[in-house]
């Protein structure tokens, strides 16, 4: 490492007293090249990717919209002018999460619905109006008419910044946590609460109403809430199946993104190891076949992951097979001329000793190069797995399935950011616990010994 | 002890890591193939019906790029600025990205005199949380902010190159010779300048080769981000995709062109690399 061109030279020292300043400005104005030609080249980039005309597009809204939606969720009162004109109040607005009875912030009455948003922020509907107060503001009347839906403002008032209202819709979104939007159709109101809502049982299910040391106790209670099956396996298949969370569905996909890793990752290691003997010069005499195995390697490689995973795809379909093939195709070029370079660089004597004592071929390889190339294999392998667990993320958002494949999906989607969330913190989790499990395996497996 | 109990415990010892290697290779087969079963099992399509179908679909491309002949080379040239793009998201992003990893790794090495300590530690856990970002999650985040565009894809991969490389810069850091560096230090240096002169010139040629490395694995995951929607080949093969049949030769003269520039980037790095490692270059 330190025998190398841009160290100092010594050799310039001895030699001519003071010589060492040339060479210590040479590489400075290197440097200053160097980063000048860097500069320029961002400065490129900057032109060729519209970096100015991206910022002035951007919609930084969306960041704190998404911020606010994942770390909450939304309680709608919708009531509709048309058909059943009964009010309907729902978490998110899902048709499985209605409550029987409004809870104390929204009072029913007759054809009257008030809303209390808190704060100030009041909503009441009657009929086909709406009357919204707020703390700094007068109240802002809409009402359904035959030409649209109307907005009256409180006497001398322009319209505030948060609120859009036209013929066709009215939308105040007075703070991050609180809106209100009127159609021709109906009203619909919101409000943010913090936390995930029903993120162990669904909101229909008897057991939301327990707290978590109830639901311990009754795991172990004899009295059962369904006469047919213990109370622990109710818990457990009412977070399994829960609807608005899927961790059953979760569950299989972080299974599958794990499977392709580990397995590509095995299946790469496990061929490449023995191509990789068929490409080192000092084990393979036959310069066409080493030349051979070594142009399979740089084409393994070189089709990329990307590649070998869509045609991967149109062949086997969806799954974790696909992307595992993917992973090992592309891996088994990458390990075996990993490989290859170390099994030329093994040490001849260890080699020869175990041959002079008459040992057989799987012999000479069980005991005089594989104890040598171990510690490579083992550790290279798991620096591929770790990597491979991104690169499965990825995979399967091309199509291959798993967590990455949900992860788009729910972002598509773009409703429920809180699912996304969830789905993002796993996909760390699993990768950060890959990278500590691989990480102690390698100290323990190499330097261990 | 006699030479015949040592010689039993060596026997046994013997025995005994036969055995736990005998387990441990069983125990790798088995999960394999129970792997491969449960992944056969959880896939759309079946193993063995996709073996048969597996030269179909390059086939496929292959005879529609064929029958296009010379049009062929023209569609390679169409999309050449999707390369080019692709390619920018790499270079932009390893230099961005390579710029901040030679910070953290500055600040994250134990041996450098960093003051006071705890910054190291610091350090090393946001480097370690950077890496553990998947960019596909951040990449698909900016995008929803920022819109269908490189930079999304450039920073994904930027963040991540950070901390990636600040972990190999750090290792070699802590390989440095510290005579430099004390010899500096005798003479007044400030910490600045002892990196600079002490420490610098001695990582720099390690710092370049990594720096290659991960150039080339940048160029990968750029190609594959841009299929979520970050541009450059992996939308415009998205798109060729998409299209079903009629597009083969499209997505054939893509792949023709990504397969080439992997291939002359991966030649080029390793052939720098070894170059820069073994200490052959420049003066």
């Amino acid at each position: 490492m330190s025998g190398s061109a841009m160290t100092i030279g010594s050799r310039e020292h001895s030699a001519a007293g003071l010589g060492v300043y040339p060479v210590v400005r040479r590489n400075s104005l290197l440097i200053i090249a160097a980063t000048l030609a860097v500069a320029a080249y961002l400065a490129y980039v900057f032109v060729a990717f519209d970096v100015a005309g991206l910022i002035a597009k951007a919609q930084p809204m969306r960041a704190t919209l998404l911020a606010t939606d994942a770390v909450a969720h939304k309680v709608h009162v919708t009531k509709f002018f048309r058909g059943d004109t009964q009010t309907v109040v729902a978490v998110e607005g899902e048709r499985t999460a209605t409550y029987a009875t409004p809870p104390d912030w929204v009072r029913i009455a007759d054809n009257t619905t008030a809303v209390d948003l808190g704060g100030g922020y009041r909503v009441e509907i009657k009929d086909r109006q709406l009357v919204m107060e707020t703390p700094d503001f007068g109240p802002i009347r809409a009402t359904v008419t035959g030409r649209g839906v109307v907005t009256q403002l409180p006497e001398g008032q322009s319209a505030p910044e948060w609120l859009r209202a036209t013929a066709a819709k009215f939308d105040a979104r007075p703070t991050i946590g609180r809106r209100v939007q009127m159609s021709r159709t109906r009203v619909e109101v919101h409000r943010y609460f913090g936390g995930w809502e029903n993120f162990f049982f669904p909101f229909r299910s008897e057991l939301t109403a327990y707290s978590p040391m109830e639901i311990l106790r009754l795991a172990f209670s004899p009295e059962r809430l369904q006469a047919d099956t213990p109370n622990w396996k109710l818990i457990g298949h009412t977070f399994w199946t829960n609807p608005d969370w899927q961790h059953g569905h979760v569950f299989i996909a972080l299974l599958e993104t794990f499977l392709m890793a580990i397995l590509g990752t095995a299946t790469a290691g496990l061929v490449g190891l023995p191509l990789a003997v068929l490409a080192a010069s000092n084990f393979t005499p036959s310069q066409i076949l080493r030349l051979a195995v070594r142009r399979l390697f740089d084409l393994l490689r070189g089709i990329d992951m990307l590649i070998w995973s869509l045609i991967f795809i149109r062949s086997f379909g969806l799954g974790p097979l696909t992307g595992a093939l993917a992973i090992a195709f592309t891996d088994t070029g990458s390990l075996g001329k990993l490989f290859s370079e170390a099994l030329e660089g093994v040490n001849k004597q260890q080699m020869e000793g175990v041959r002079a004592t008459g040992a057989n071929r799987w012999q000479f390889y069980r005991f005089g190069v594989i104890p040598q190339i171990i510690p490579v294999f083992i550790s290279q392998c798991l620096y591929y797995l770790e990597s491979n667990v991104r690169s499965a993320t990825i995979i399967g958002a091309l199509g291959a399935g798993g967590i990455g494949l949900m992860l788009v999906e729910t972002m598509n989607t773009q409703r429920d950011w809180e699912n996304t969330l969830y789905l993002i913190v796993l996909t760390i989790g699993l990768v950060m616990v890959m990278d500590t499990l691989s990480g102690k395996l390698r100290r323990r497996l190499i330097q261990g010994r | 002890m006699t030479a015949d109990t040592i010689q039993l415990e060596i026997i046994a010892m013997e025995k005994r890591r036969k055995l736990y290697s005998t387990i441990g290779i069983l125990l790798m087969i088995a999960v394999l193939a129970s792997g491969y079963g449960l992944a056969s099992s959880m896939n759309s399509g079946s193993f063995l019906n996709g073996l048969e179908k597996f030269f179909d679909y390059p086939g496929e491309i292959v005879r529609e790029a064929w029958e296009a002949g010379s049009g062929f080379f023209a569609l390679v040239l169409q999309f050449l600025p999707a390369l080019i793009e692709t390619l920018n998201i790499a270079g932009a992003a390893t230099l961005v990205g390579g710029a901040a990893a030679v910070v953290l790794a500055f600040l994250g090495s134990s041996n450098l005199g960093v003051k006071p300590p705890v910054i190291i530690s610091v350090v090393r856990r946001i480097m370690d949380s950077m890496r553990a970002f998947p960019e596909l999650i951040i990449a698909l985040f900016l995008i929803f902010i920022l819109g269908s565009s490189p930079v999304p894809a450039m920073i994904a991969v930027a963040f991540h190159t950070a901390g990636a490389l600040g972990k190999l810069f750090s290792e070699v850091n802590e390989n440095a010779d510290a005579a430099p560096i004390e010899g500096l230090e005798s003479c007044g240096a400030n910490w600045l300048q002892r990196m600079r002169y002490g420490v610098l010139p001695q990582v720099l040629p390690n710092f370049l080769s990594y720096f290659m490395l991960r150039f080339e694995i940048n160029v990968r995951a750029s190609a594959i981000l841009g299929f979520v929607g970050a541009g450059g080949i992996g939308t415009e093969l998205r798109r060729t995709i998409g299209w079903g049949r009629g597009a083969g030769d499209e997505t054939a003269a893509l792949f023709f062109l990504l397969i080439l520039s992997i291939f002359a980037i991966d030649q080029l790095s390793s052939f720098m690399r070894q170059r820069l490692v073994s200490g052959k270059a420049g003066s």
